[in-house]
């Protein structure tokens, strides 16, 4: 038979403000923890929703990224030319041949560049990706030295504004329009006409033909048609999978980062969880031999004391998550290991994020209360009925 | 309640010895003797005589070292601790002499805790101890705290607590020793009333002859040993 809950419920709140102090030093780690891993699940949110799982981009042999591919023009014609390309209601297929080049712009609020990405478009690369919407002045002609900006760049990024001119690749090239791709990203790129950043950057390769599959299903085929082809060293992805695999490393190391932080912060809230907790036996060492006098077996004793701290570690977690849902409220700009390129994404707080710091927060009133909670529950209870 | 002439505490050979860095200190040396049900027993002795570790041995919450304690038929001494805890659920009610109530309980809450070790529903829970305060008269404070209390009142929340489960003995310590002569005149006459209208049998230790005075048997101890019963207030 257990020492009801209330015993323990009460006892927290009769010591309020030590409960508080403690709580507010879990909260505080529970929250730096919820807040890394949400931006590291937001980073890879921002990634895997940039692709969509219909399209399929084909990039050089083991380049890992657009930047580092080139798809030579022959190649890039053979690509076009498979049966299962869908094909549009203008009755084209649904292709589009790209190239990717890092440029530097400097940053508005440090004066100090940082790298974007500009990418250079045919017509149906919009319809490819219908996240992407113009939500001012219009799109880049063709033949013309004229871009589309994303909307995260305008207010990150110097001279990122319609109708001012970004100098790149010996030409100067006029922001026509501004386009919102949601939380992906696009929303941090330039997109300019395909062929005219070919021949401003110099490049005789494309970086990526990008194209919608008829039927997704034929995804291996196509796939393994492409890998086995001896004229194109090429591979093909899923879209998603691709951009997936460009967030894996900055997510990790995020994570990564994030553990051993909170890690090293987590052993500060637990001692001051268990010192909490072992205040709480010297004060109550009385009524523990009460408790046992009365017929409350040592493991009542334990599970009562034990419960005290994991409901700290508990409201802790829950204080911590509280704030740190506040961070979904900011976006961040950060470079993309990968890519090289500035990327901005949103704090995603996830099922998974919260489930994770519930589990570290309780796992920290566990560490903090259990060697209390056994000392409480081994000591005699003549002892503990002399403390009085 | 068991009211009869045999015995519902047996102590046969009981020896203490408390062991204090290299040196031995024994307590209690070969304590022989019976408490008949529904007996009000006093113990005395001065301080140190080993009359609370008696009481200790007798209530199961420490062990003796050689000798043998029977209650209601039970070897305690032979217990296991988990059998001891069940069986001071069951058998044993505990007045200490600072009270020892749950401060973050209500006098409701106090007198329902031993309730948790049986098998009462929630409901019957709170009308066993609703009625346990009643019969001390604190039915009208049953939902005040033991620090919105007088220290005679926790006191008698106290004695309800160790009633509720209809024990077989009620074990007190000193349980006037922190009260006024008012107060403990109270606690008395209460313990004396339900040694006589329930057959509680009662074994308590007391430094307060007017405490005393209220049992039916006393005994005194002085240094471990045990003196002969003094019938006081014949039944």
């Amino acid at each position: 038979m257990m020492v009801p809950f209330s015993y323990s419920f009460r006892n927290l709140w009769t010591r309020r403000l030590t409960t508080i102090l403690t709580i507010f030093g879990m909260a505080l780690v529970v929250c730096v923890f919820a807040s890394i891993l949400m931006l590291a699940e937001g980073l890879q949110k921002t990634l895997v929703q940039t692709g969509s799982d219909d399209n399929v981009i084909v990039i050089r042999k083991g380049s890992g990224t657009e930047v580092q591919s080139g798809v030579e023009r022959q190649q890039a014609s053979i690509i076009e030319t498979m049966p299962e390309i869908a094909i549009g209601m203008d009755g084209k297929k649904r292709v589009a041949k790209e190239i990717v080049v890092l440029i530097s712009i400097p940053k508005r609020k440090t004066g100090k560049p940082s790298n974007v990405v500009i990418r250079g478009i045919q017509g149906p690369s919009i319809s490819l990706r219908p996240q992407v919407k113009l939500i001012a002045g219009r799109l880049p002609r063709t033949g013309l030295s004229e871009v589309m900006v994303g909307l995260s760049l305008t207010d990150k990024f110097k001279g990122i504004e319609l109708n001012q001119k970004i100098c790149c690749g010996l030409r100067n090239w006029m922001i026509v329009g501004i386009f919102d791709a949601g939380n992906t990203g696009f929303n941090s790129e330039i997109w300019g006409d395909v062929d005219q950043l070919m021949q401003a950057f110099r490049r005789p390769v494309y970086s990526s033909v990008i194209f919608q599959l008829s039927n997704p299903s034929m995804f291996q085929e196509v796939k393994l048609r492409i890998a086995n082809d001896p004229r194109l060293s090429l591979e093909a992805k899923r879209e998603t999978q691709y951009y997936l695999e460009q967030s894996e490393m900055m997510a990790k190391f995020l994570r990564i980062l994030g553990l051993s932080l909170t890690i090293i912060f987590s052993i500060g809230a637990t001692i001051g969880a268990m010192i909490t907790m072992y205040a709480a036996v010297a004060n109550r060492t009385a009524e523990i031999g009460t408790l046992r006098a009365l017929g409350f077996q040592r493991k009542a004793v334990l599970v009562s004391f034990l419960t005290e701290s994991l409901l700290l570690g508990f409201l802790g977690g829950c204080t911590g998550l509280f704030f740190a849902s506040f961070m979904q409220f900011f976006t961040v700009s950060t470079v993309n290991f990968q890519t090289f390129s500035e990327l901005a994404f949103r704090f995603n707080l996830t099922v998974k994020t919260v489930y994770s710091a519930f589990i570290f927060s309780i796992l920290m009133g566990f560490i903090g209360g259990i060697i209390p909670a056994i000392q409480a529950s081994r000591m005699t209870i003549v002892d503990a009925l002399r403390a009085v | 309640m068991i009211k009869s002439a045999t015995p519902i505490v047996e102590i046969r050979h009981l020896s203490k010895t408390y062991i204090r860095g290299d040196y031995k200190i024994p307590v209690l040396e070969d304590i022989t003797f019976d408490v008949m049900a529904g007996e009000f027993l006093a113990l005395m002795g001065p301080s140190g005589s080993g009359k609370s570790t008696l009481l200790n041995l007798i209530a199961g919450i420490d062990h003796a070292d050689s000798g043998q304690i029977i209650i209601g038929g039970d070897h305690i001494t032979s217990f296991s601790e988990t059998q001891l805890s069940l069986w001071r659920a069951n058998h044993v009610g505990f007045i200490f002499q600072f009270y020892n109530l749950i401060p973050v309980l209500t006098a409701l809450e106090n007198v329902e805790l031993p309730l948790h070790l049986t098998d009462l529903s929630r409901k019957e829970r709170r009308e066993h101890a609703a009625i346990a305060l009643s019969l001390v008269n604190l039915k009208n404070r049953m939902d005040h705290y033991p620090g919105q209390l007088s220290g005679g009142e926790q006191q008698r929340v106290a004695i309800a607590r160790a009633v509720v489960t209809d024990p077989t003995i009620l074990v007190a310590d000193e349980p006037t020793g922190d009260l006024d002569l008012a107060s403990a005149e109270d606690i008395l006459s209460l313990m004396e009333q339900l040694n006589l209208q329930s057959g509680m049998t009662i074994i308590m230790v007391t430094h307060d002859p007017r405490a005393a005075e209220k049992a039916k048997v006393l005994r005194h101890l002085e240094k471990g040993v045990l003196s002969h019963a003094h019938f006081q207030n014949p039944y």
